[in-house]
């Protein structure tokens, strides 16, 4: 007969990961180190790929030149108003669509038809429409924005718990207080990871908008220098746009924090 | 105090779909006092419930409210939920300021919060988000809510099911004290019988579906002067038990019941 003997060995623990805050930046700084270092040592052609030292320098030329303030804020506006142009009305056509059975085909049935064009092909189209200027960037990033918001909020409305909003007509709640107090938040983790999807849509859509009509704007200073094979300003562009999603991502990540507490 | 509120059922049926699950019920719940009904598992208790409160629309027969009403009744007819139904994203004492907004001023509802949560020894639980509360501490927070409005009558679906036999045991006293106490008319769902001698000044037993009354038995003795284990009780118990063990056992063989209908 076979025998068991001695301590029973630990099988569990493991997958349960963990966040490193300092791995992360460490992590980017060793890469950015690195390539500083190949670069030094002349492993990689500072006319393909500039180091970082010499991005470092565009950025700061650009910045007491006051240049990079006129594209980022350029930048910085359209972005802000448009997303919450299609956020906003997004969120409403969502909640619309998830609570009304009048609205629910016909507002999804269009939604479905067209969510999957690429917004970048109807570039052309709104400049004859909204016009050359912002009208025509802010209705891109507005209508890339609008229908993923609509997706997340409608889905988030069908996972709030019937039984909660039975709970609030049993207390005599008007519709619009059930709507406020229980639907809202109940798809709100829903609705702010919609927002992780939405702003990186809206980042790269203001830079093709910026690219095909603007003269201010990073995507119109990326396009530029690239014309120019001023590779020192093009990746300093492109440093820029990373910067912003990141920051983006982080200012979510805040939001998250702070209206999701309660989870 | 006022005569309170009486609900009366004339002939009422219902049926989902094609299934009838009740079929002429005509009872009477009389102010002031604990009606229970008890019955097999799927015999239509939580969709009576519904139709007493309005939730649902009976398919045949009416339900008529009878009597005064306390001029600070905020919400007449007020259920307590067997899943508790509290809003996670807000705080014990948020949850029940929900069903007092709009309704009182906003010291008038702070006062109104304190002493529910009191009543129902929460007043330490104030801030604590739901999530952090035990089940028999969330089902008193469904307690508090529901005596926050000062119903007429209380409708409650099996409130202490979800819970453990320990917990259930101190919050049935709890209940009857309460209920004793606040005297409005209270219709309470249970599968078990020692609840139903426990609390109910009369004891309607439903056949199994379609549900039918069987058989009505009155207990005269105040709530507060009834103990679990009490001879009488356990003697009723026994023949409640009698009554309804073949239609049990019979709604056990028809195969699982799905979900509750959310009252
Ligand atoms: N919304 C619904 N649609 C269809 N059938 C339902 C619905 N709610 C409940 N039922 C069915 O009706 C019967 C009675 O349900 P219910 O009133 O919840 O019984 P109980 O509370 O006594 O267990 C069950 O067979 C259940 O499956
Ligand atoms: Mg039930």
């Amino acid at each position: 007969m076979p025998r068991l003997d001695g301590p029973v060995p630990f099988r569990g623990g493991g997958f349960a990961p963990q966040s490193r805050a300092w791995a992360a930046a460490a992590t980017l700084l060793g890469l950015i180190a690195l390539w500083q270092a190949a670069a030094s040592a002349g492993a990689i052609p500072t006319l393909f790929l500039p180091p970082p030292a010499a991005i470092a320098r565009a950025l700061w030329h650009l910045t007491v030149s006051g240049e990079l303030w006129k594209h980022l804020s350029a930048s910085l506006s359209r972005l802000a108003v448009g997303w919450v142009l299609g956020t906003v009305f997004g969120i409403l056509t969502g909640i619309a669509v998830g609570l009304s059975s009048a609205l629910r085909s016909p507002a999804m049935a269009v939604v479905s038809a067209l969510f999957p064009i690429p917004k970048i092909a109807l570039v052309p189209l709104f400049i004859i429409w909204f016009g050359i200027g912002e009208g025509s960037k802010l209705a891109t990033l507005g209508f890339g924005v609008f229908f993923p918001t609509v997706i997340a909020t409608a889905g988030g409305v069908d996972n709030v718990s019937r039984g909660l909003i039975r709970m609030g007509q049993s207390f005599g709640l008007s519709t619009w207080e059930i709507t406020r107090k229980i639907v809202l938040p109940g798809a709100l983790p829903a609705i702010l990871s919609g927002f992780r999807v939405t702003s990186s849509i809206a980042i790269v859509l203001l830079v093709a908008a910026e690219m095909i009509g603007a003269d201010r704007g990073i995507g119109a200073f990326v396009l530029s220098a690239g014309n120019l094979y001023d590779t020192d300003n093009l990746l300093a562009g492109i440093v820029l746009l990373s910067a912003l999603g990141l920051t983006v991502a982080w200012l979510i990540g805040l939001a998250e924090r702070a209206l999701l507490r309660w989870r | 105090m006022t005569a309170g509120l009486r609900l009366v059922l004339d002939k009422v049926g219902h049926a989902y779909d094609d299934m009838t699950v009740l079929d002429d019920i005509s009872l009477t719940a009389e102010p002031g006092r604990v009606t229970v009904l008890v019955g097999p598992s799927g015999c239509g208790k939580s969709t009576l419930l519904g139709i007493m409160g309005g939730m649902l629309a009976p398919t045949t027969g009416t339900v008529c409210c009878q009597g005064e009403v306390a001029p600070d009744c905020l919400n007449p007819l007020t259920y307590v939920f067997q899943d508790f139904a509290l809003l996670p994203w807000r705080s014990v004492a948020g949850n029940v300021a929900l069903v007092l907004e709009g309704r009182l001023s906003r010291a008038e509802r702070a006062d109104r919060v304190r002493e529910v949560l009191a009543l129902t020894g929460l007043t330490a639980f104030a801030d604590a988000w739901p999530r952090q509360l035990s089940g028999g501490m969330r089902q008193r927070v469904g307690i508090a809510r529901a005596l926050a409005v000062r119903p007429a009558c209380l409708l409650m679906d099996e409130p202490l099911s979800a819970l453990d036999a320990q917990t259930r045991a101190l919050l049935l006293d709890d209940f009857a004290a309460l209920i004793e106490r606040s005297g409005t008319t209270t219709v309470y769902v249970t599968h078990n019988l020692a609840e139903a001698v426990r609390l109910g000044h009369r004891i309607v037993v439903l056949s199994r579906r379609p549900g039918r009354i069987r058989e009505i038995v009155s207990i005269d003795r105040p709530l507060s002067d009834r103990r679990a284990g009490d001879a009488d009780l356990a003697a009723m118990e026994a023949a409640l038990w009698d009554m309804i063990r073949d239609d049990a056992a019979a709604a056990e063989r028809d195969g699982p019941v799905s979900g509750h209908v959310s009252a």
